[in-house]
């Protein structure tokens, strides 16, 4: 009854057709195109901040107004040390409320407390500077390193919490189990076997946060503000990388914004290089097991 | 890729096959057949003659091929990633020298583990390859998923919540939706990949009646694990160990009376 | 310590351990306990500190903050209109060119790039996404901005000047600037969560639609319906990073507080009368409504967040 039909394409298949290759088309297109603005990105950061870099740019402190030349050898040691306060606040508690997590928190105050972690993930960074100069420039009376320190710590416990939890969830239960079975304290267990067991994958976590608030400008503005002299105490107002290229960038100064290119030339080489870190970690984690 | 030559062969079928094999004709058939994975060959050389308005089964210990065999027969292997030499012919001509979208649509495909769209409703799953397709008038659509829905045995159980999710319906039914909205599409072939593995008895039993009753108007080819089901629902069998057939015969002859010792030894249940 | 080492003798232990082991394990568990409650408050205690220090703009201004377009801190007249206009229409412009962008890219790395591409450009998705926020202002400064200024709105304003949307002085800076780069720092956001949502439809479907003679097309079609609450949770959490996005959007957008239809005015946000303007802030009064922009930027990135990652977590914890 229904034997022989005949499939002769309609005018509809054809359309179907095109239609289909064009919206593929389109796709692999905003692929290449998304492409486009990283290649010019890395392409002006590198070729207008090359120019600048020498060992004088990591040595030499910035000029007066006026003065070509300097460098920013504040700015970068700024950067560490606020990266340092940042981690010494922020580790701790990500770490140890990552391990509360894994470990017990499959209840109700446990789910509270890992979207509060998500949410705050997703709380802008100016806003973590807004509260860090709540709570210790006005207690202080100034800005100050510490209070960058304060912000970026903010900014570093979500990342830390989530992956140390994940990472803590990954390591097989059996490791566990074999611990208790051994007759070790469920603490011991944790801290001796666990832990050393996901202690890469939690690594990789630190690197993560600490690239992240490395590039971090906004929460430093009204926190650490930045120094045009040396300074490494944390009561004072200290310089960094990224506000030194807010400051550069828009001064009228063509050699100024020129060393902002390079200090953007620098600042994405060091979290490149953290980024590659991440990389090398997780690489020899899989290629050991 | 593509074959030499492209004709209907003398197949490597039994003697018992050449009198009444195919009164309606030869549907589809494969020469040469070799499916890979990769570097991995899942077929080798597989030449069969699928007889139309017949239903043929396809047995065979897990990884013997038979599941990639039937997706080479919709080119559906090649969405899974996988690559093919020889020749699939349907009508007589090469399902590769057209696109694959009109082979699918005349060769349709039912899956092992039922999956409707859970976005669609159980009338929207079914018009959704109506729908596709632009040709059929917006008033003939409603009609055509009714037949379908009656075709698959399905129509009574939900004519009434037409609007419900396709995936608030049981395995079975779900499976039967999957059906219909296969037949929607009026193919002239259906595949069907263990499409009662995941059925409980009584779902099976159906399923299996209505594979009976389709033979009327399909050519069906069902791929089972279920040496039972095979002896119930088909016409010819066909057995693949290894990446090769082995043996392919009526079903009465292959059950009964098998020709070859692997055979006999699977049907037996000595391995598999 | 010592004499934790010494084996103890059989028998003995059994008496011996309990009361030890108890203690370290409860330790261990409040020391941990007390810092997933120092996580908490420090949720609390943020929204609570912004709160305390805006209650002087809160009790001033009451809603009309929030409606009133005035800001001069000379007279201390404080309304927040114009930020909250600047912020939406920036975020809305890069939402309009970042969206279909990020699923072209979603779709292409899902459905139809071979695995050893997908994962490379995935891999530069990634470090567009590590780009810091300074970086791309600087590039936005000396780069996007005179492309714009010069080659962008003139096109614009000759082919759409009929539209209030490009109409006026191609200044660079403006609307359009920060719509544009903040379109580019979303990007990566969007089109990785939402390839992973793709990637979370189970195989069948394709399977499924492929075999009732679907093209390629329109099969993406119909996994992009199951997907779509899923994109749609992207999409938010990229409306998120928009909204908050502070420095490229600051050094791009031209800074100034007007309401204007014109992609090519400048405009303020949000977040960026924060950053320029918060050192600046002589008066308490001044200070506090900065606080209560930060408080609202804080309460709009949650709740969005907050629907986002409910939409992306029903997609994906049913694969």
């Amino acid at each position: 009854m229904k034997a022989q039909r005949r499939y002769i394409p309609s005018f509809h298949y054809y359309k179907r057709m095109l239609t289909g290759r064009l919206m593929l088309f389109l796709c692999s297109l905003s692929s290449l195109v998304a492409l486009v603005p990283l290649l010019l990105i890395f392409f002006y950061t590198v070729t207008r901040g090359v120019d600048y870099l020498s060992l004088d740019f990591f040595m030499k402190m910035p000029k007066p107004v006026g003065e070509t030349g300097g460098g920013m050898a504040n700015a970068i040691v700024g950067t560490l040390v606020l990266i340092a306060t940042g981690s010494a606040i922020g580790l701790p508690v990500g770490i140890l409320t990552g391990i509360y997590l894994a470990e017990f928190g499959n209840g109700k105050f446990g789910t509270l407390v890992r979207f509060l972690a998500d949410v705050l993930s997703g709380v802008p960074s100016i806003v973590a500077g807004v509260v860090a100069y709540g709570l210790v420039v006005i207690p202080m009376k100034h800005f100050s390193a510490l209070a960058g320190g304060v912000a970026m710590a903010i900014l570093m416990v979500p990342t830390v919490t989530r992956t140390t939890e994940e990472m803590i969830r990954l390591v097989p239960h059996s490791y566990r189990e074999a611990g208790l079975a051994l007759g070790i304290p469920q603490w011991k267990t944790t801290v001796q076997i666990v832990l050393r067991t996901a202690f890469r994958g939690i690594v990789t976590g630190i690197l993560l946060a600490i690239a992240r608030i490395a590039g971090e400008t906004a929460p430093l503005l009204f926190t650490a503000l930045g120094n045009r002299f040396w300074s490494t105490a944390l009561d004072q107002p200290i310089a960094s990388l990224t506000v030194f290229i807010y400051d550069y960038a828009r001064a009228p100064f063509e050699d100024w914004n020129n060393q902002a290119w390079t200090a953007a030339l620098v600042l994405i080489i060091i979290i490149s290089t953290l980024s590659l870190a991440v990389r090398f970690v997780t690489r020899s984690r899989y290629t050991q097991r | 890729m593509q074959p030499e030559t492209i004709r209907h062969t003398e197949l490597t079928t039994s003697p018992s096959l050449a009198d009444g094999f195919a009164p309606n004709g030869i549907k589809m058939s494969t020469t040469n057949l070799n499916a890979f994975f990769g570097e991995l060959q899942a077929l080798y050389d597989v030449n069969m003659e699928i007889a139309s308005n017949r239903v043929l089964a396809i047995i065979g210990p897990s990884g013997c091929g038979k599941s990639t065999f039937l997706r080479c027969l919709n080119r559906m292997h090649e969405v899974a990633g996988g690559t093919m030499t020889g020749s699939v012919l349907l009508d007589g001509h090469d399902i590769h020298e057209t696109d694959a979208v009109l082979v699918r649509k005349r060769v349709g495909m039912v899956f092992q583990k039922p999956n409707p769209f859970p976005t669609m409703s159980i009338f929207g799953n079914v018009a959704i390859g109506l729908r596709l397709n632009k040709g059929t008038p917006r008033n003939q659509i409603a009609e055509l998923v009714e037949q379908s829905l009656k075709q698959a045995a399905l129509w009574d159980e939900v004519k009434d919540s037409l609007d419900k999710s396709g995936v608030s319906l049981s395995g079975g039914q779900q499976q039967r939706l999957c059906i219909a909205r296969t037949l929607a599409v009026n193919p002239e072939v259906i595949l069907m990949d263990e499409p009662a593995s995941a059925l409980d008895p009584i779902a099976t039993a159906k399923i299996e009646e209505l594979i009976y009753d389709l033979k009327k108007d399909y050519t069906i080819v069902i791929v089972t694990h279920n040496m039972q089901q095979a002896a119930r629902v088909s016409d010819h069998t066909a057995f693949f160990y290894l990446g090769r057939l082995i043996e392919f015969d009526e079903t009465k002859k292959l059950f009964t009376n098998p020709a070859k010792k692997q055979t006999e030894e699977y049907i037996t249940g000595r391995f598999g | 310590m010592l004499t934790r080492r010494v084996l103890p003798l059989p028998g003995l232990s059994s008496v011996k351990i309990s009361p030890r082991r108890n203690l370290g394990d409860v330790v261990f568990k409040y020391t941990t306990l007390t810092f997933a409650v120092i996580v908490l408050l420090l949720v609390v205690l943020m929204a609570y500190e912004m709160y305390v220090e805006s209650k002087p703009s809160l009790a001033k201004f009451g809603w009309d903050f929030f409606t009133s377009s005035t800001w001069d801190p000379v007279r201390e007249e404080y309304g927040a209109l114009p930020f909250i206009f600047g912020t939406m229409m920036s975020s809305l412009l890069a939402l309009l060119i970042a969206l279909p962008l990020s699923l072209g890219i979603a779709i292409f790395l899902s459905e139809m790039a071979p695995h050893w591409l997908e994962r490379a450009l995935s891999f530069l998705v990634e470090l567009l996404a590590g780009i810091p926020s300074i970086v791309y202002g600087l590039w936005g400064i000396f780069v996007l901005v005179p492309w714009i200024r010069t080659s962008v709105e003139p096109l614009l304003s000759t082919h759409l000047g009929f539209l209030p949307l490009f109409r006026g002085a191609p200044y660079g800076f403006g609307m359009l600037a920060a719509g544009f780069i903040l379109s580019i720092m979303i990007l990566p956001i969007i089109s990785s969560i939402s390839r992973d949502v793709l990637k979370a439809v189970p195989q069948g479907q394709r399977e499924a639609s492929l075999a009732i003679g679907a093209t390629k097309w329109e099969s993406i079609r119909i996994i992009l319906k199951d997907a779509k609450s899923g994109i749609l949770g992207a999409t938010l959490l990229g409306l998120g990073r928009a909204i908050g996005e502070t420095m490229a959007v600051t050094m791009v957008i031209g800074n100034r507080p007007t309401i204007s239809l014109s992609l090519f005015d400048p405009g303020y946000t949000m977040a960026s009368v924060l950053a320029n303007e918060f050192t600046e802030a002589t008066t308490s009064m001044y200070v506090s409504a900065l606080v209560e922009i930060a408080l609202l930027l804080f309460v709009i990135t949650i709740i969005v967040n907050i629907l986002a990652r409910f939409l992306v977590w029903s997609v994906t914890k049913k694969s």
